[in-house]
């Protein structure tokens, strides 16, 4: 298997060059010595901000609309940025994959995939809640809602195709181009609310005419978010740290079964 | 704290979130112990890369 791997390599055109620092960070055993020493810091960094996040969210003041139901946008919001935020960085992942074959890149890809489709469950399942006693509906086929779910099947897809090719280099191409097919629905997300008629209310935090949000409410849901993102970097990094070691144990079971074979 | 008459609807929003959260932690943490005891298998058994061999540092 290793040496039908190295002939696929050999046969298609050499990876392009990347700049010098990021050849050196592309080295599995040099990342996993920068991450060890980072990974405790960003725990503790992502509890503090969650625990701060949190307690601004149950002093914020009830919304004039909505009352208390405005405590779920302090969940739903940052989700759903994540989930977005995830399948892009996914995308920058796959040009790796595809055009330096980073030997990071396809790790990368691969551990975000599950963290994008929590976040973004999340969104779902946090937003259906807030619907019920607001639009008086859990569901709706309008184009935000249905673009999101896209994004949620697109990750299952992605996960999907991860375990289903056993070869990592191939499944890693397949990932990738169906990350780059799939990146085309973000900016559908994004922009769904203003092409498209929608019950879903349009951006009230990134617009030209800056945030509609009062800074009361505001500013807990920038917290809760820088909280989300530090998660989400720290399970990454943890998550592409256990497939370096995973693709290790397969390497050496490999070389347990050539040497068995002999 | 009142939360009104859909308190229902915002406890369950956050509940749901802290299992999403909790089961990724886990799934992360599991996963790590599961590879580390692998490694450590196939080392009790002689498999071990070259590099390990030629620097005995741990993974």
């Amino acid at each position: 298997m290793m040496a039908k791997n190295h002939r696929l390599h050999a046969e298609t055109p050499g990876p392009k060059k990347l700049p010098m620092a990021i050849t050196d960070l592309a080295n599995p055993s040099r990342f996993l010595t920068v991450v060890r020493p980072i990974l405790p810091w960003l725990t503790a960094a992502a509890a503090l901000m969650l625990a701060l996040g949190l307690s601004q969210v149950f002093a914020a003041p009830d919304d004039y609309q909505q009352g208390a139901t405005v405590k779920i946008m302090f969940l739903h919001v940052p989700s759903a940025w994540l989930g977005m935020f995830c399948w892009a960085l996914m995308s920058v992942a796959a040009l790796g994959t595809l055009v330096w074959r980073h030997p990071l890149a396809d790790v990368a890809g691969k551990a975000a995939a599950p963290i994008g489709a929590a976040f973004t469950l999340l969104c779902l399942i946090t937003g259906a809640l807030w619907g019920r006693p607001m639009w008086g509906t859990y569901w709706v086929w309008d184009a935000r809602l249905t673009s999101v779910l896209i994004l949620f099947l697109l990750y299952l897809g992605v996960i999907a195709l991860w375990r289903t090719v056993e070869d990592p280099s191939r499944a890693a191409r397949a990932a990738a181009i169906l990350t780059l097919v799939g990146a085309v629905n973000l900016p559908i997300i994004k922009f769904s609310v203003d092409w498209w008629n929608t019950l879903h209310q349009p951006a009230s935090v990134f617009r030209l005419a800056g945030p509609a949000i009062h800074p009361a409410i505001l500013t807990p849901l920038i917290v809760v978010a820088i909280s989300f993102m530090l998660l989400f970097v720290t399970l990454h990094l943890a998550a592409m740290r256990n497939e370096i070691l995973r693709r290790r144990v397969r390497t050496l079971q490999l070389m347990q079964a050539e040497r068995a074979a002999e | 704290m009142n939360l009104g008459p859909h308190a229902a609807f915002i406890v369950t929003a956050y509940a749901a979130a802290a299992v999403v959260i909790g089961a990724l932690i886990a799934w992360v943490l599991l996963d790590h112990r599961a590879q580390l005891r692998k490694l450590a298998n196939l080392d009790a058994r002689g498999v071990s890369r070259r590099s390990d061999r030629a620097t005995p540092a741990s993974p």
